[in-house]
């Protein structure tokens, strides 16, 4: 099995007196994509969260490599260089131009060459269809496009693992495909990826492993095809079944 | 036409005396505009902390400022000062302490909502990619305030030229001042002149202003995001 990248000890998250995490454990491969699925409110954000130091943690401990990530930390900085995150809302800054969104941490936290960054950014636009946006502002855009962006501007910094927090949960279904298309690309890229997703036929296409995440526990870990098709747990199956729909107008003729 | 005694405009050097009182009235405004949008910037990021005593304090003279007359202020400055501390303050300069007082706490109001305004995610996208706290203001905090912040700052510019008209209440001559003498002069032999005066003050206002409110409303549009 490859290297551990990030490893998650005994992690115990609370707003006040509410505990969202409590003492999860998880280790994540390099070139793995770990797929979290749960109900609402189960703390999969927030453990994403909390793996890019968003959030103070209560207990336990997160680490990058041998690198401990501490909430509040000096060297936040350059641990964040290597963590990409890419957010549910449209978190992109409206007052600069799709390149300038894509080149303001190379350039200013990396102080990378601004024409050698600008041929990467425009390449890795190219991939995701968007050449043509470059001098685009953000309000010019689709969700989906806006969407491709901010993952564009994750990649560029060359992050060792990607961080996807619900990234089409706000997006018209037709432009859910566009954005999920890019993600599956880099699966196939051999990326380290921890996706929070509630799009079930793509978690089962993408995932190395699927995490079932529910009351601040893993309930369920397991491959994607054993999750999907039996999961051991009935938590698991009552929660899967919630995405199910029996017909109800034309039920089958048998 | 019904006669508005414009004549007395042209009489002598009538007119240049209003300019000169729309030139006293742009000075005082655009002092205490020079001093109090720097101020305000100050008080509204202080507003914006978490201090419980010093976010009272704010909210305490915000709200004073608020709930209090222009009027009042500047009877209280001006004729008060100098009951209290025996002080001499000229007109002008009470105007200023006023119109400081009064735009510092319009400004620190409208910065603290330009900064609130801001959504969380901005910040935390910005600290994901890394940046520090002070890139994350200069990169992308502040260019966003600012593009929120100048349109509402400069319709304050415009409501603090128009509130100097009442400063002839503390013997600044400025132009509502010079049109009341203007007519009081000429009560005999224009009686209509109140009409053809205060008109002109008018337009001297609006001339003054409506430059000023175009450009707000130019950046408005060109900022739309």
């Amino acid at each position: 099995m490859a290297e551990t990248l990030l490893t998650i000890n005994e992690l115990v998250k609370q707003y006040g007196d509410k505990v969202i995490l409590n003492g999860m454990n998880l280790e994540v491969h390099r070139g793995e994509v770990i797929v979290v699925v749960g109900p609402s409110g189960c703390g999969k954000s927030t453990l994403l969260r909390c793996i890019n130091a968003l959030e103070p943690i209560q207990g336990g401990e997160i680490r990058l490599g041998d690198e401990k990530i501490v909430y509040g930390s000096k060297n936040l900085s350059s641990i964040r260089q290597h963590i990409g995150m890419v957010f549910q809302s449209y978190d992109l800054f409206p007052h600069l131009t799709v390149i300038d969104n894509i080149l303001l941490a190379p350039t200013k936290v990396q102080k990378r060459n601004k024409a050698e960054a600008t041929e990467e950014a425009m390449q890795l636009l190219d991939r995701v269809g968007l050449r043509d946006k470059a001098k685009s502002y953000p309000r010019e855009l689709s969700g989906g496009q806006k969407q491709r962006v901010a993952i564009v501007r994750a990649l560029i910094m060359h992050p060792e693992i990607l961080l996807f927090d619900e990234v089409t949960a706000a997006l018209d279904p037709e432009m859910v495909r566009e954005v999920l298309d890019v993600i599956v690309g880099l699966a196939q890229e051999n990326k380290t990826m921890i996706i929070v997703t509630h799009e079930m036929s793509f978690a089962k296409a993408v995932a190395d492993r699927v995490i079932f995440l529910d009351e601040g526990h893993i309930v369920e870990e397991s491959s994607p095809d054993v999750f999907f098709e039996h999961p051991e747990t009935e938590r698991a199956q009552q929660f899967l079944n919630t995405f199910e729909f029996t017909p109800v107008k034309h039920p089958a003729q048998n | 036409m019904p006669d508005l005694g414009l004549e007395v405009l042209f009489k002598g050097t009538n007119m240049l005396r209003l300019l000169g009182g729309l030139g006293v009235a742009l000075k005082i405004s655009l002092i205490a505009v020079a001093i109090s949008i720097p101020l305000g910037i100050l008080l509204g990021s202080l507003m914006t902390w978490k201090n419980p005593v010093a976010r009272a304090i704010l909210r305490l003279y915000l709200e004073t400022v608020r709930i209090m007359p222009q009027l009042v202020l500047l009877f209280l400055v001006y004729f008060g000062t100098t009951r209290w501390f025996g002080w001499n303050l000229s007109g002008e300069l009470a105007s200023i302490i006023v119109f400081v007082f009064w735009g510092a706490a319009e400004m620190s109001d409208l910065v603290r909502g330009a900064l609130i305004s801001i959504p969380r995610h901005q910040y935390e996208s910005a600290e994901v990619l890394g940046l520090n706290k002070v890139q994350t203001y200069v990169f992308v905090i502040i260019p966003q305030t600012v593009r929120r912040l100048i349109p509402l700052s400069i319709n304050l510019i415009t409501r603090m030229i128009k509130t100097t008209s009442l400063i002839l209440m503390i013997g600044v001559i400025e132009a509502m001042k010079v049109g009341q003498q203007i007519i009081e002069a000429n009560r005999m032999s224009s009686p209509n002149a109140a009409f053809g005066i205060y008109l002109a003050v008018f337009f001297l206002y609006f001339i003054a202003c409506w430059p000023i409110s175009l450009l707000a409303g130019y950046l408005e549009r060109r900022w739309k995001n």
